[in-house]
């Protein structure tokens, strides 16, 4: 693969690890923990909303931005031929 | 014996016969067998083993208990111990699988061409594994003490001979699988008493919907939880009380830890592909998550629980097991003021005692509860069967052994991989190394069995070291390797001392050198330091990089193979 392609190919690898950290990031540290007073505010479903994030709905979101990662970078693998067999 | 040791002896028995049978049938040929199982795991079989060896004694039998006495504030160990997985899916494992050798010290030796690097990096790793695995082989020895009746030091005996058995045998191969099987017997038998307890008390299957149910009364569990708590004295359950800086680098400290342990990132380097590297890191927390979503729920059930059986009712009316688990030492009552009646409130709170326990005559809280009783006297308490108790004991021993495994056979791949094979004695021939390795892990079962029976002081602070290292040394200095192609020798090295440095001081200061909590900086304890660590460590390696030559283009050219994919050969020590 030409050095030029395998750039392209890092630099979307890169966009992607960004926004993905970034909703990582958010999740857990945001909604969990920074804004969980203000997120108490809002009840849903028997849960304060910033309770839930810190003991059950970042890890959800955990589990879901890994298998996004997956899909994207299967897709990105293909697209810049670089994927195995 | 009485109907649940006999359960607890059938099943525990039948759980360590299918280990045994699962070791044989995988026997390690090879060292590539030895060390990563040849590198042909599926990854969802992958997940799954790295699942039963990241969730120790520690998450099946304490976890629940801890969230349960600190409320909201067991999100730190919620989303620390699961969030470090989502930057080992992005950040490390399939760089490092394409990398392809067998541990984290070869990555640091190559990486960083030297040989200083590789060894600081196996003293980093034979250190953190060595002290957690201690732990485990504690955890062993009281899950066998206190439910089948034999002596605390035969319990650890009989836990060091399977480990031994399977691990000496099998290697990475024998203890892949064999997590498989412990992963599918903890995994049930935390779920089991879980989803009784769930419909016993909000009628909802799910614990994890079951968390935010109702109850009986009309009231949401969670809202009558705080009324509880706070008619007692205590803080709020959903509601934080504290900084949140503290959290905020306990937190983070935990996941980047996490991402940092040798025994959970040598898990990818047995899936075939880089790929698989990817979907496995997905999959092993799709595991983990259940777990660990199951905690919160159990936690607040069993709080709730105790909160209702206990305050101010007669001691004369407690159920049965209350005295069982007064037996065990667990749980203590001691009647201050004479009345025959159990109060259980926070005597911490100067305003709650003056205010409502003075004058009703209590004089101080009258209930120890020791926090790993929520998990271990759940089923009893929700009145289940013999047999899930039993299954609990089973679950508990299946924890402690997967993950002591994985931490052992770290321990000995340095040894006959690092040191050895890469430093000591390069010409080495396999089946020596292999013979080596074995001889390895059978010597550190023996030392771990050793210091489970007489642990040695600092074990119970072990968790904040071997989290807070990891996090300052080999996080920074893998992410950097991968994704700095300038990032040199010079740089990582001193990085790596620093952040070592640093958070081990630090540690050591507030532990045993008599530092006091107002001294924290910024408010951070030790089990948060390692955070800092981290960011000191990426500062000085980034800065030293810049003023020192940059790496050779052998070591430029392995950086940019790492990142593509394709050509992704098996893990090999070549």
């Amino acid at each position: 693969m030409s050095d030029k392609n395998l750039q392209d190919y890092w630099r979307k690898n890169l966009k992607y690890l960004g926004i993905l950290l970034a909703i990582w990031f958010i999740v857990s540290y945001g909604c969990g923990i920074l804004f969980a007073d203000a997120l108490n505010k809002i009840e849903i479903g028997g849960f304060k909303l910033g309770f839930w994030f810190a003991q059950q709905g970042a890890i959800y979101v955990f589990v879901v931005l890994i298998f996004v990662y997956v899909r994207l970078m299967n897709k990105l693998d293909r697209e810049y031929d670089v994927h195995e067999d | 014996m009485n109907d649940i040791q006999i359960w607890t002896g059938i099943i525990v028995v039948a759980t360590f016969a299918i280990y045994i049978a699962v070791a044989i049938w995988a026997r390690a040929g090879s060292t590539k067998e030895f060390y990563v199982a040849g590198g042909g795991v599926h990854p969802i079989v992958n997940g799954m083993a790295t699942a039963a060896d990241w969730m120790s004694a520690a998450s099946f039998i304490s976890m629940a208990g801890l969230i349960s006495f600190m409320g909201y504030q067991g999100a730190q160990y919620l989303l620390g111990w699961t969030g470090g997985y989502v930057l080992l899916a992005l950040l490390l494992a399939p760089y490092l699988r394409k990398f392809g050798k067998f541990t984290v010290p070869d990555f640091i030796g190559e990486r960083y061409y030297s040989q200083t690097a590789r060894i600081v990096a196996v003293v980093c790793a034979l250190f953190v594994s060595f002290t957690y695995v201690v732990g485990q082989m504690k955890g062993v020895g009281i899950a066998f003490s206190r439910f089948l009746e034999v002596e605390f030091e035969t319990g650890v005996i009989i836990g060091v001979g399977i480990v031994f058995f399977y691990a000496v045998l099998g290697g990475m191969k024998g203890i892949t699988y064999t997590q498989v099987a412990q992963y599918c017997v903890l995994i049930f038998a935390y779920l089991v008493p879980a989803v009784f307890i769930s419909v016993l008390m909000v009628g909802n299957p799910i614990p994890q919907f079951g968390l935010g149910g109702t109850l009986e009364d009309g009231t949401a569990l969670l809202a009558k939880l705080d009324q509880l708590s706070t008619d007692l004295g205590f803080k709020e359950y959903t509601t934080s009380h504290k900084g949140k800086v503290d959290l905020f680098f306990v937190t983070a400290a935990l996941m980047l830890g996490t991402a940092g342990l040798p025994h959970v990132i040598v898990r990818f380097f047995t899936v075939p592909k880089v790929a698989d590297a990817r979907k496995s890191a997905g999959w092993a927390l799709l595991f983990i998550a259940i777990l660990y979503t199951t905690a919160p729920a159990i936690a607040a059930f069993a709080r709730t629980n105790l909160f209702n059986t206990v305050n101010n009712k007669e001691y004369a009316t407690m159920p049965e097991w209350f005295g069982n688990w007064e037996q065990t030492g667990l749980l203590a009552f001691e009647d201050l003021n004479g009345d025959g009646v159990i109060q259980y409130y926070n005597d911490d709170s100067p305003q709650f005692v003056s205010a409502v326990a003075e004058p009703a005559g209590w004089q101080g809280n009258e209930l120890t509860v020791d926090r790993d009783i929520m998990v271990l006297a759940n089923p009893e308490i929700a009145n289940l069967p013999g047999w899930v108790i039993a299954l609990v004991v089973a679950g508990g021993l299946a924890a402690a052994l997967s993950t002591a495994a994985g931490l052992l056979l770290v321990i000995s791949t340095s040894i006959s991989h690092d040191l050895l094979k890469k430093w000591l004695k390069p010409d080495i021939s396999e089946k020596a190394e292999l013979r080596s390795a074995r001889i390895a892990i059978a010597v550190a079962v023996i030392i771990a069995g050793y210091f489970g029976i007489n642990p040695p002081g600092f074990v119970a602070q072990v968790v904040a070291f071997a989290f807070g290292l990891a996090a300052a040394s080999f996080f920074p200095a893998i992410v950097m390797g991968i994704f700095s192609k300038r990032m040199n020798m010079q740089g990582a090295i001193s990085g790596m001392i620093v952040g070592l440095l640093f958070t081990g001081v630090y540690i050591w200061y507030f532990k045993y050198g008599g530092g006091t909590p107002d001294q924290y900086w910024f408010g951070i304890s030790p089990e948060g330091i390692g955070t800092l660590g981290m960011l000191f460590n990426f500062a000085v390696s980034l800065i030293v990089s810049r003023f020192t030559p940059a790496p050779p283009q052998e070591v430029q050219e392995i950086v940019e193979d790492i990142r593509v994919p394709r050509g992704a050969g098996q893990a090999s020590g070549h």
